[in-house]
């Protein structure tokens, strides 16, 4: 293998120096291959990843001691109301994005996603709508009422910056992205799969991703609404959210929640396909109880659309709507626990090796039951009234999202990373950040329910020495570093191996599922000729015996004509035009207060700017279409 | 089921084409969104009691009811022109297809020329986003379905100016479905709304 070092074939000869530089930034701009795509999008969540942790950083840091003011408290609420809006909406989703759009055509026999254009629309509004959201920071000030934005501390006379219209603005541009992308993926795993790949043959991640999309799907709409009405009570003169001129603060919560629970599965349920693909590879065995694991994941999307008022107990429900969604929150816990003893069962007995891939895949499943018995403690309405908005929460959703959902994504990315780019990720590198990431993620986090349950509220910008929570509050600073460190060691990783790390193979785990079939990295159209699936399991079946349950397990076609569509600039074009259209509604007040008296010469000049730019676009792509590129 | 090729994108796995699917898709979003103005209408409904003017003073007027319910009919009307202009572009038959496409995109004009001027009544009366709840979530729940419109009359505009300049094409009969797809869910939104806002006591 090491002989190979450094002569992975290339595709095409690129020139060098600036002129190579400029052609690929071109070739990225105007791409619209899913797997260039998923490869963007897994590299910008990662550039936010880090920005959301160097916010979460400076918080940890001002609480690391009683009586710290090394950040001003109206920067502090900033930087936890970014941290949270980062981390949620343009880390953990985009990750999943990112291998979704890379993987989830592979696993299922495609040649690309259903379609390629609007995917590269999605990309490319996520990003605009992520950097529009951080423009904040330089224009006037960044959001600051919390990720979930209650009201009525959003409204214009409590938070007086344009930092929230800038919040609800992005979001809006990240909600438009996630559902186009989430369409993309239901249309590409049920209605282009390759011949034989049955429903009932889709590899898991494939399963989940399409259950998340559906989630986001029916979800959003929700939160866009919401947004759409604290916008309009901001700038236009409405009450929607305001107690005193007949509005209803609870409106936003219920429609923020309804949004808001989906969004939970939305981030944990594709790291929960991430590892159902890990553990059956690394424990060589078919995973224990496949229907069971998909359909338990449809169980537990379903039943998140019904418990959304559990984060709303505290605020003065009728006992009997309290019960019902606490037995509702309750119930998600069967389908979870069938989840966990199937991955148990797919370990039991197996023949185990333990990759940096399958230890985070193992790590998941063990900090994810914690921060899962921490949410049965708050599904329950007595209990949640005594540790509701304390750190217990935090300890809680923490434990879940980074011990949960992060972890399954860096499984994703040592199990992954060679077939996307052709080289392994060094595993001494790799257990090393295994082992800073579970260590600092259990100081950081479990004490964090000690806190809780000691009475430290949450969102509290600095707090007595004589409260007894110095030394724990250390201790999370400590282990909080300790995650960062193990970030920035995953960094190095990465580009260490992308330089000089071990030539990979087209299948180095000894996989199972299509993805393993081709190259690594894979060419432009994933497989010379379409895949014909004979079981659940093609390629590790094709490889040992070759017998599928009906026929071969897995087969090449026939030879045939391959059509890609060209590269396309309009996507990115048109998403840049949002986002101008977007910079302009940001002064929509000053426009609807001077119109109101009846002066003209205020114009929304630059909405109009942005609505052009997203004509022309639109124009310029349809004509693409229309001549068949 | 099964005889389908990835690179083939007219009929997918599903014996369904990835773009009315897609299509479909986006109506469950739609409904998700229209769900969610009218559970904000429905929370502030009968709620103002001081700031007029107030809903029933303004709905339950019988002409105004009676223009509103004629123009129900209207955009019931525009459905089934969209069918007819449908069958046209299947058939290749042009005139029938523009002719009734046309027409639906006149009858959707005409709904919203109606529902302009119902705005500029209730603004007469004192109505306004912000004169009290009812005046918010009505004009926000009616103004997102007036925009709906809005976007669909340009999307039939667009099918009639691409069967002119590019002819009817294999794709276009499919191209003029999902159009029409997304003006039958504009519709139906309506008929929910209407009876929700209007006929509700």
């Amino acid at each position: 293998m090491a002989a190979h070092v450094g002569t992975l074939p290339r595709t095409r000869k690129k020139p060098e120096g600036l002129t190579g530089f400029l052609i690929t930034v071109i070739d990225y701009m105007t791409t619209v291959d899913h797997k260039r795509i998923g490869v963007m999008y897994l590299g910008a969540s990662f550039v936010f990843l880090l920005v959301g942790g160097l916010e979460a950083l400076l918080i940890r840091t001002q609480l690391g001691a009683s009586n710290l003011k090394l950040i001003a408290p109206d920067l502090y609420n900033q930087l936890f109301t970014m941290h949270g809006t980062t981390m949620v909406f343009m880390a953990v989703m985009p990750f999943n994005a990112g291998f979704g759009n890379y993987f989830l055509p592979i696993m299922v026999g495609a040649r690309d996603m259903a379609y390629p254009r609007l995917n590269a629309l999605s990309l490319w509004t996520f990003l605009f709508g992520g950097l529009f959201m951080y423009a904040s920071f330089l224009l006037g000030g960044a959001p600051n009422a919390g990720w979930f934005s209650y009201a009525p501390l959003t409204e214009s006379n409590y938070s007086v910056t344009h930092g929230m219209d800038f919040w609800v603005l992005g979001l809006q541009m990240l909600g438009v992205s996630s559902t186009l992308g989430a369409i993309n993926f239901i249309v590409t795993a049920l209605n282009l799969r390759a011949p034989g790949m049955r429903i009932n043959r889709m590899p898991l991640f494939v399963w989940m991703t399409v259950v998340t999309s559906f989630l986001l799907v029916l979800s959003l709409p929700s939160v866009s609404i919401a947004m759409i009405l604290l916008l309009f009570d901001r700038n236009l003169g409405t009450n929607f959210y305001i107690a005193k001129m007949g509005g209803d603060p609870l409106l936003w919560q219920h429609l923020f929640w309804f949004f808001g629970h989906p969004e939970v599965y939305v981030m944990i349920l594709p790291a929960m396909g991430i590892i159902s693909e890990v553990l059956p590879t690394f424990a060589r065995k078919p995973i224990f109880g496949y229907s069971f694991v998909a359909y338990s994941g449809i169980a537990i999307g379903f039943l998140g659309f019904t418990v959304w008022a559990h984060h709303m107990f505290a605020v003065g429900m009728p006992p009997i709507v309290n019960a019902a969604f606490s037995l509702g929150s309750m119930l998600i816990g069967v389908p979870t626990g069938v989840k966990i003893f199937n991955w148990i069962g797919t370990l039991w007995g197996g023949n185990i090796r333990y990759s940096t891939a399958m230890l985070f895949a193992i790590g998941f499943i063990g900090m994810f039951v914690i921060g899962g018995i921490g949410g049965v403690f708050l599904g329950s309405p007595p209990v949640d009234y005594q540790i509701t908005d304390t750190y217990f929460v935090v300890g809680h959703l923490h434990y879940v999202l980074v011990g949960g959902a992060l972890v399954g994504i860096m499984s994703g990315f040592y199990y992954w990373f060679p077939k996307m780019t052709g080289r392994l990720l060094s595993e001494a590198l790799g257990k090393t950040h295994f082992v800073l990431w579970t260590t600092g993620i259990t100081l950081t986090f479990l004490p964090m329910h000690l806190l809780g349950i000691l009475g430290m509220p949450r969102r509290i910008y600095t707090y007595y020495g004589d409260m007894g929570w110095d030394t724990w509050n250390l201790i999370q600073t400590f282990g909080a570093y300790l995650i960062g460190a193990g970030a920035l060691l995953f960094l190095f990783n990465v580009l260490k191996s992308l330089r000089s790390g071990e030539v990979a193979g087209n299948d180095p785990w000894d996989g199972a599922t299509l993805e393993w079939a081709t190259s690594s990295p894979p060419p432009a159209y994933n497989f010379a000729t379409t895949p014909i699936v004979g079981s659940r399991r093609p390629y590790w079946d094709h490889k040992h015996g070759g017998q599928g349950d009906s026929g071969a397990a897995l087969e090449m076609g026939a030879p045939e004509h391959i059509h890609l569509p060209s590269p396309s600039i309009w996507p990115m074009v048109l998403a840049f035009g949002v986002m101008v259209a977007m910079t302009g509604m940001l002064y929509m007040k000053d426009l609807a207060e001077s119109w109101a008296i009846g002066d003209m010469s205020v114009n929304p000049v630059v909405v109009l700017l942005g609505v052009v730019i997203v004509l022309f676009a639109a124009m310029n792509w349809q004509n693409e279409v229309s001549a068949g590129k | 089921m099964e005889n389908s090729t990835p690179s083939n994108h007219s009929v997918g796995s599903l014996g369904v084409d990835s773009k009315k699917l897609g299509m479909w898709t986006f109506m469950g979003s739609e409904v998700m969104l229209f769900a969610s103005l009218i559970a904000t209408y429905l929370t502030f409904r009968g709620k103002d009691t001081v700031n007029p003017p107030f809903a029933h003073e303004l709905l339950n007027h019988p002409d105004s009811a009676f223009i509103v319910a004629v123009n129900t009919l209207v955009l019931l009307c525009s459905s089934l022109t969209m069918v007819l202009a449908l069958d046209g572009a299947e058939r290749g038959n042009r005139r029938k297809f523009f002719t009734f496409i046309l027409a639906t995109a006149a009858l959707g004009s005409l709904f919203l020329g109606v529902q302009i001027n119902e705005y500029a009544g209730l603004i007469r009366e004192g109505l306004s986003l912000s004169a009290n709840q009812f005046g918010a979530s009505f004009f926000v729940l009616t103004g997102f379905h007036g925009m709906h419109v809005a976007i669909g009359v340009f999307l039939l505009l667009y099918a009639a100016f691409r069967g002119k300049v590019q002819g009817f094409t294999r794709e276009f009969p499919l191209a003029v479905e999902i159009i029409g797809l997304y003006w039958h869910f504009v519709d139906l939104v309506w008929v929910v709304i209407f009876m929700i806002v209007y006929l509700l006591k």
